[in-house]
C-alpha cells in the first residue's frame, strides 16, 4: 500500500536498469525504510549492479527477466511479484539511430515494438492488476519529443506520441478502478540512453526526473515535464508554423 | 454492491472496494462466503483516521444496517445490541433510564462494532480502562460461516481478547452484551486548570488522577521555550442530581448535544495551515479561565465539542491530514518532553493536542492504552510531515511506548512490530480462525499484518 503520506512498501522497475528508474527508486528508498524492489530487466550485468545499489541503499530486490520486445511474456512479467504493486515505473525505452529509424524497416520496427508496443502490452497487464487491487500508481516516462515530432528524431518522437496518448487515456481508464497513471515528460535527461549526443537546451539529470516524479505521485496531479518550464515552452513550440519551426535549431 | 472509494477520517490514500451494506446474519455470512483472493473487513462510521476499514479491491462490509438495540437489562445494568448501533445512537436509547456507557471516545459517532475493533478509550482510562473491559458477552462470525459466543472468561478467552483490539482482522462481531454504568444526570461537574508549562501541566493531571474519574489536557503546540505546552486541564466526574441548577434539574437525563450544522464541501485548500492553528491555539489557551472550580458542563461541551459540526474533517482540504497519537510509559518522561519539544519546534502546527494519563492495560495483544502519558496530535498533510512523524515514532519506540493504530495512516511494518510485543500472540490466533486470511484490510497490508 502506499501511505497516507506517500510513500509506498513495493516498486516494480520495468526496464529497472534505466538511470532514471533507478534514481526514482533511489529517493523512494531514502525515505521509505523496508521498500521492496522489483527489478524487471533483461538478466546481465548491469542488472546485478542494479540490485546491488539498491540493496546497499536499504531495499530488498527481487529480479525478474523482462524483454521489452517479447510482448507475449509481459502478463507473466507483471504478475511474476505476488505483493500488491504500489508504483509501477515504465522506463523502459531506445533511442536508436535517428536516420536509421526512418530508413531501415529492421531499426524502425524494434523502435516501435519496443517504445509503444512493448509499452502499451506492459501498460494493459499493469491496468488489469490495479483493477483487481483497488489501487496502484504507473509512472510512465514519456518524453517531450512526443509533443511535437521534428526533423531530427521524429521516429523516437512518434513511439513517444503515441506512448503519451496511451498513458494518459489508461489514466481516465483507471480512475475508477482505483489507479493512478502519472505521465513524466521530461526534456533531454543527462544518461545512458543519451550518452555522447549533444544536449539540448534545459537539459536535466535522472535525479531531477525522480525527485519531480515523488512530488507529483505525492500530489494529486497526473502530468509532469521536467524541468517544469518545458511545459510552457513546449506549449508555445506546439503552435509554431512549421515554416518557423523547421528552421529552429532543434 | 458498489465500488467505492473510500477513506478514512484523515481523507488520505482513498483506495477502491465493492461496498456490501449486510442487513442481516445470513447476508453477512454469503458475503463472507463469497469473498474473492482480496478479501473482506467490516466498516462501521469510518471514524478511523487511516486505512483499518478500506480494503482495496475486495469487500468492505458496511454493518452500519444492522443497528438493533435489544434485551435493556436495567438491573445489570447491561445492553444487547448489534455491532452497526453508533454509540450517539445508544446513549440517546439507554440515558433516559439514568444509564450511561461506561467508554467514551471522543466522539459518539463511532459504531459498538468500531470500537470494540479499536478497543477505544476516553478520559476516565485511568478509572475504567477502554472499551473492551465492558463487554459481557460477544457473538462473532468467524471466515468458516460460524459463530461463536464470547467473553472475557470463557472457553475461548483468547479469542475474545484478541477480537478486542484486533482491527477486524479476526472476524465481524455481530452482536455484544455491553456493561452499563448508573447516572443521575448527562451532566458533569468539571475542574478546569490552565497551566503555563509542561510541568505543571503533568503535575496538575497526576495529582487529579484519583480525585476524578474523567481527566484531559489540552495543549498549545505553538508555543515554544518557557511556555511550550502550556495548556488547560480539565478534570470533572458524573453530576448528581443535586449537583445541577434547578432549571436543569427536570432536564437531567436529556442529551445536550446539540449540531451547529456541516462542512458542506470539501474546499479546493485546507483552511489548516501554520497561522490559523497559531491563531487557534492562543485564543484557546487565553478563553480558559486561570482556575475554576465545579462548573457544569454538558455532554458535548465537556467530552464532545467537535460533534456538533458534521464533516469537520473537510476543513483541512483535498490533501487531508493525519492523527499522531502515542503513548509514552511512566518513568519515560524525558521523551515525552523530547516529543513535545519536536513538534512545537517543527515547523507543523496542529490544533486539537490532547495530553493524559492512561491506567492500566488490559488482556488484549493488540489494545494500545499501557500505563502512561497518550498524546495526540492533528497535523495537515504537508511536505516534511514524513520526516517528523518518522522521527517520533523512532522516539516511542525507544522508549517503550507506541501508536494508536486507529489513528495511524503511515507507520511503517517494522515499527508497528516494534511497537507491539505481543504482536505475534495475536498472529497465531488469527491462522487458527482465519487460516487463510478472508479477513484483510488496507491497513493489515500496510503494516504486514
Amino acid at each position: 500500500m502506499i501511505n497516507a503520506l506517500g510513500h509506498p512498501q513495493h516498486l516494480l522497475l520495468l526496464g529497472g536498469t534505466s538511470d532514471i528508474a533507478l534514481a526514482i527508486a533511489d529517493r523512494y528508498a531514502a525515505s521509505s525504510p523496508g521498500l521492496h524492489v522489483t527489478v524487471a530487466a533483461r538478466p546481465g550485468e548491469r542488472r546485478d549492479q542494479a540490485r546491488q545499489r539498491l540493496e546497499s541503499a536499504g531495499c530488498s530486490v527481487e529480479t525478474v527477466d523482462f524483454d521489452a520486445a517479447d510482448t507475449s511474456s509481459h502478463t507473466a512479467v507483471v504478475e511474476a511479484s505476488t505483493r500488491d504493486i504500489d508504483i509501477a515505473v515504465v522506463a523502459f525505452g531506445v533511442l536508436g539511430d535517428p536516420e536509421e529509424a526512418w530508413t531501415s524497416v529492421e531499426a524502425a520496427t524494434e523502435l516501435a515494438t519496443v517504445n509503444y508496443l512493448g509499452a502499451v502490452t506492459i501498460g494493459v497487464a499493469l491496468a488489469d492488476r490495479i483493477r483487481r487491487q483497488g489501487h496502484g500508481v504507473i509512472v510512465a516516462l514519456s518524453s517531450v519529443a512526443g509533443e511535437r515530432p521534428r526533423r531530427s528524431n521524429f521516429v523516437y518522437g512518434s513511439t513517444k506520441a503515441g506512448f503519451d496518448a496511451f498513458y494518459t487515456g489508461l489514466g481516465e481508464a483507471l480512475r475508477e478502478h482505483g489507479g493512478r497513471v502519472v505521465v513524466v515528460r521530461p526534456g533531454f535527461v543527462h544518461s545512458r540512453m543519451t550518452e555522447g549526443l549533444e544536449p539540448a537546451p534545459l537539459a536535466t539529470t535522472p535525479q531531477a526526473v525522480a525527485e519531480a516524479v515523488v512530488d507529483t505521485v505525492r500530489g494529486r496531479s497526473e502530468q509532469v515535464w521536467v524541468p517544469g518550464a518545458l511545459r510552457g515552452v513546449m506549449s508555445g513550440l506546439r503552435h509554431l508554423p512549421r515554416p518557423v519551426f523547421r528552421r529552429l535549431p532543434l | 454492491m458498489t465500488r467505492t472509494r473510500l477513506s478514512g477520517w484523515g481523507r488520505t490514500a482513498p483506495t477502491w472496494a465493492t461496498v456490501d451494506q449486510p442487513t442481516d446474519l445470513e447476508a453477512l455470512r454469503a458475503a463472507i462466503r463469497s469473498a474473492g483472493e482480496r478479501g473482506v473487513v467490516s466498516r462501521g462510521l469510518g471514524r478511523s483516521y487511516g486505512d483499518p476499514a478500506q480494503n482495496s479491491g475486495g469487500t468492505v462490509l458496511d454493518l452500519t444496517a444492522m443497528n438493533r438495540i435489544s434485551e435493556l437489562d436495567l438491573d445489570g445494568p447491561s445492553v444487547r445490541v448489534q455491532a452497526g448501533v453508533s454509540l450517539d445512537t445508544l446513549l440517546r436509547h439507554v440515558l433516559p433510564h439514568g444509564l450511561w456507557i461506561p467508554v467514551l471516545p471522543g466522539t459518539r459517532q463511532v459504531t459498538v462494532g468500531g470500537a470494540i475493533a479499536a478497543d477505544v478509550h476516553g478520559k476516565n482510562h485511568h478509572i475504567d480502562g477502554s472499551f473492551g473491559q465492558h463487554i459481557v458477552s460477544m457473538d462473532v462470525l468467524l471466515a468458516n460461516g460460524d459463530v461463536v459466543t464470547l467473553t472475557p472468561d470463557g472457553a475461548d478467552a483468547e479469542l475474545f481478547w484478541a477480537v478486542v483490539g484486533g482491527m477486524g482482522l479476526l472476524g465481524v462481531v455481530v452482536e455484544a452484551t455491553l456493561a452499563l454504568h448508573q447516572v443521575e444526570t448527562s451532566y458533569f461537574v468539571v475542574d478546569t486548570d490552565r497551566t503555563p508549562d509542561l510541568p505543571s501541566m503533568m503535575q496538575v493531571l497526576a495529582a487529579g488522577e484519583d480525585l476524578h474519574r474523567y481527566s484531559v489536557a489540552w495543549f498549545d503546540t505553538a508555543t515554544t521555550g518557557r511556555s511550550t505546552a502550556r495548556g488547560v486541564v480539565t478534570q470533572g466526574g458524573a453530576a448528581r442530581l443535586d449537583d445541577l441548577p434547578a432549571d436543569l434539574r427536570p432536564h437531567a437525563l436529556e442529551m445536550a448535544a446539540p449540531r451547529l450544522g456541516r462542512v458542506p464541501a470539501t474546499p479546493p485548500f485546507g483552511f489548516v495551515n501554520g497561522l490559523s492553528a497559531r491563531a487557534f491555539n492562543a485564543l484557546w489557551y487565553a478563553k480558559a479561565p486561570q482556575m475554576r472550580r465545579g462548573e457544569v458542563q454538558n455532554l458535548t461541551q465537556f467530552f464532545h465539542p467537535l460533534d456538533v459540526i458534521d464533516d469537520w474533517n473537510r476543513v483541512y482540504g483535498p490533501k487531508g491530514f493525519c492523527q499522531y497519537q502515542c503513548v509514552i510509559p511512566f518513568g519515560a518522561e524525558e521523551t515525552l518532553t523530547h516529543v513535545i519539544d519536536t513538534i512545537a519546534a517543527s515547523s507543523h502546527v496542529s490544533s486539537l493536542n490532547v495530553l493524559k494519563r492512561f491506567g492500566p492495560a488490559n488482556r488484549s495483544p493488540m489494545s494500545f492504552p499501557m500505563p502512561g502519558w497518550t498524546l495526540a496530535i492533528d497535523l495537515p498533510t504537508r511536505r516534511g510531515l514524513d520526516a517528523l512523524l518518522d522521527h517520533l515514532d523512532a522516539v516511542v519506540v525507544g522508549a517503550g511506548g507506541r501508536i494508536y493504530l486507529a489513528k495511524d495512516s503511515r507507520a511503517s511494518a517494522t515499527t508497528i512490530h516494534r511497537m507491539y510485543p505481543r504482536l505475534e500472540e495475536f498472529s497465531n490466533v488469527r491462522s487458527r480462525v482465519d487460516p487463510t486470511h478472508i479477513f484483510q484490510s488496507d491497513l493489515s497490508r500496510r503494516l504486514d499484518l
